[in-house]
């Protein structure tokens, strides 16, 4: 999956992540993390973003990340809508 | 600074035997282990002449009468909460006239009191005696804003300091929305009421010097009186002393989550089959959603068994007034009252009694209310293994919250139920091994989340009645695994080795420090 354009999904709202999924120049995943729990769980987010973006086939993207205490499942859910924005992907494969 | 001695006390924390500006420390042994010896401490003798004046016409000159001094302890009180002006009206003042270095001692502190952070930096303040502190003032001071430790105590705790000397006040400061110019004060009349006055009681009886301020001088003689005439050097008539919408929040809105309403609901029954429930028995609640809500699921179950309280304690909250006004509990002990009925109340219904802190709470005098206690409803920021409780700083290390009565109605209660949603929002609360521990899981009884129930195993006479009774008992084990599943396991807390806090226990043994977090 090839990151096109911006995409975002989620909310600032608690228990949820905002994600912003930009194209990027280099050839890694970028993220930047702002968390209420960074200090409890910053690595296991990160570890979520990651993972769920190679199972998509995206090896490279900025993602900007802001979360409010969201489960690891809110998070996976939010950067799948993502990146499907970003990739301008219309056909989900679920 | 080098490698400090450091000692393993009785809840399993690694504390040192001496910190630099606090001297030998005491470890904590056990919740009833420590015996005192000695006298009580007394305030100096003093002389009031007849028809001399006790008013001044400011705080500064009554600062300047009092005769306060570099590197003296002054103290206050809580009981405007977020809408008081009293402590940051006088250390401006005090700091106005170059006084330094002095020892702050209040009941406790509250968001209001952000302003003390310049008190500190400039060296008018070198240390904070309270029972909790919150807002930025909190942050600041958890990122190392002091050099020496914050001393956090119980309400019990600090009636027993002030009595045993521990905590010597020279002068305290102390607001009261009632007063006539010879210093007899009440909290429930005039425009800024509070309810009672009992944490402001004990600095009275025993500061050295005593000023009274308040925004409401009323004739001669102010009574009855909640503090009297007699323990009172000056009286100072200012505007305003707190934002009453800060002050005293006006009617507690009865809770509709769903999740509190679960819990309360669990609390009550455990209450019901604890086997204490007969009449007579007494009860305090905090004031959060799922303790108020335990009141009325209470009601019903009184009110079928045909049963009645003897008392309840606290922390009166407008639940509790009704149920006294309804005739369902007989008598209030009232330290603090939580809202404004209870504020009213207490001027009005002969049984609600105003009790001081030490009344309620100090281990140390002839026996104290809470050893009256059959049920207490706690709340907690996290319960671990050993079912010790935090409620004083947050899951990032940070301190949030106050020690408050916890420690105290906990060991003197025959039944301690803690009350707390097993995670919020990616929290757990139920965890290994919690960031500090205010209350030791000796004695806690029962933890009740909305997942689950799970009872100490000190605590066999309750784990039988429950089962017997049927409800959902598990481990706490399994209440931290059920957490872990839906939050993962959350990375420990990184600290430095510098100590930002130091929690005593009831007794005045250290029982845990709060390092600075990295």
């Amino acid at each position: 999956m090839e990151i096109k354009a911006v995409g975002m999904a989620g909310t600032f709202e608690s228990s949820d992540i905002s994600i912003v999924i930009e194209p990027s120049d280099s050839d890694e995943i970028k993220i930047h993390l702002k968390s209420s729990v960074e200090k409890q769980f910053g690595k296991q987010i990160r570890k979520v973003i990651v993972d769920t973006l190679t199972e998509l086939g995206v090896g490279k993207a900025v993602v900007r990340a802001t979360d409010k205490g969201a489960l690891d499942c809110v998070i996976r859910a939010r950067v799948q809508a993502a990146a499907y924005r970003a990739a301008q992907i219309k056909e989900y494969k679920w | 600074m080098g490698v400090k001695k450091l000692i393993k006390n009785a809840v399993g924390r690694q504390v040192p035997k001496n910190i630099k500006g606090m001297g030998t420390l005491k470890m904590y042994k056990g919740p009833f282990d420590y015996t005192p010896s000695g006298k009580k401490n007394g305030p100096k003798l003093s002389k009031i002449l007849p028809g001399q004046s006790k008013v001044l016409e400011s705080i500064e000159k009554a600062i300047l009468e009092t005769g306060l001094k570099d590197g003296m302890t002054i103290s206050f009180h809580h009981h405007f909460r977020d809408g008081d002006y009293i402590v940051n009206m006088v250390m401006d003042a005090i700091a106005r006239l170059g006084i330094k270095d002095l020892v702050l001692a209040s009941s406790s502190l509250t968001n209001a009191h952000d302003p003390l952070i310049d008190h500190i930096k400039n060296g008018v303040i070198r240390k904070i005696e309270t029972s909790g502190l919150r807002g930025r003032l909190a942050e600041e001071i958890s990122s190392g804003l002091m050099d020496i430790p914050v001393i956090v105590r119980s309400h019990g705790g600090r009636s027993r300091a002030i009595e045993s000397g521990d905590l010597a006040i020279d002068v305290a400061f102390l607001g009261v929305p009632s007063c006539d110019e010879y210093g007899n004060a009440n909290g429930f009349s005039g425009r800024s009421i509070c309810g009672s006055l009992g944490y402001a009681m004990v600095d009275a009886r025993y500061a050295d010097k005593v000023v009274l301020i308040t925004d409401n001088l009323v004739d001669y003689p102010n009574i009855p009186a909640s503090i009297p005439q007699t323990d009172v050097d000056f009286v100072v008539k200012v505007n305003e002393i707190g934002d009453p919408k800060g002050i005293m929040s006006g009617a507690t809105r009865f809770t509709s989550n769903p999740k509190e309403l679960l819990m309360a609901r669990n609390v009550a029954d455990l209450i019901e089959a604890s086997g204490y429930f007969k009449d007579g028995f007494s009860i305090q609640t905090g004031s959060g959603g799922a303790s108020l809500a335990v009141t009325r699921f209470l009601r019903e179950k009184m009110l079928k068994k045909g049963i009645k309280a003897s008392f309840a304690l606290g922390g009166i909250t407008q639940q509790f007034v009704e149920l006294h006004e309804e005739g369902l509990i007989k008598n209030l002990f009232d330290t603090q009252s939580f809202d404004l009925k209870a504020a009213k109340s207490i001027g009005k219904n002969p049984n609600h009694f105003e009790v001081d802190a030490s009344f309620y709470a100090n281990p140390h005098n002839k026996g104290c209310a809470v050893n009256k206690l059959d049920f207490v409803i706690l709340s907690a920021l996290e319960i671990d293994m050993d079912f010790n409780v935090n409620v004083i700083t947050g899951s990032d290390g940070v301190i949030m919250g106050a020690s408050g009565g916890h420690s105290d109605t906990a060991a003197g209660s025959k039944v301690s139920i803690v009350v707390a949603p097993l995670i919020r929002g990616r929290i757990p609360t139920v965890v290994d091994r919690v960031n500090t521990v205010i209350t030791p899981g000796e004695t806690v009884d029962a933890v009740v989340t909305d997942r689950g129930i799970a009872v100490n195993p000190l605590r066999k006479d309750l784990i039988d009645r429950f089962k017997e009774a049927n409800l959902p008992i598990c481990t706490i084990e399994e209440l931290k695994e059920k957490a872990e599943k839906i939050t993962g396991k959350p990375d420990p807390i990184e600290y430095t080795d510098k100590i930002i806090g130091v929690v005593e226990y009831r007794d005045g043994t250290i029982i845990d420090v709060i390092r600075q977090v990295k």
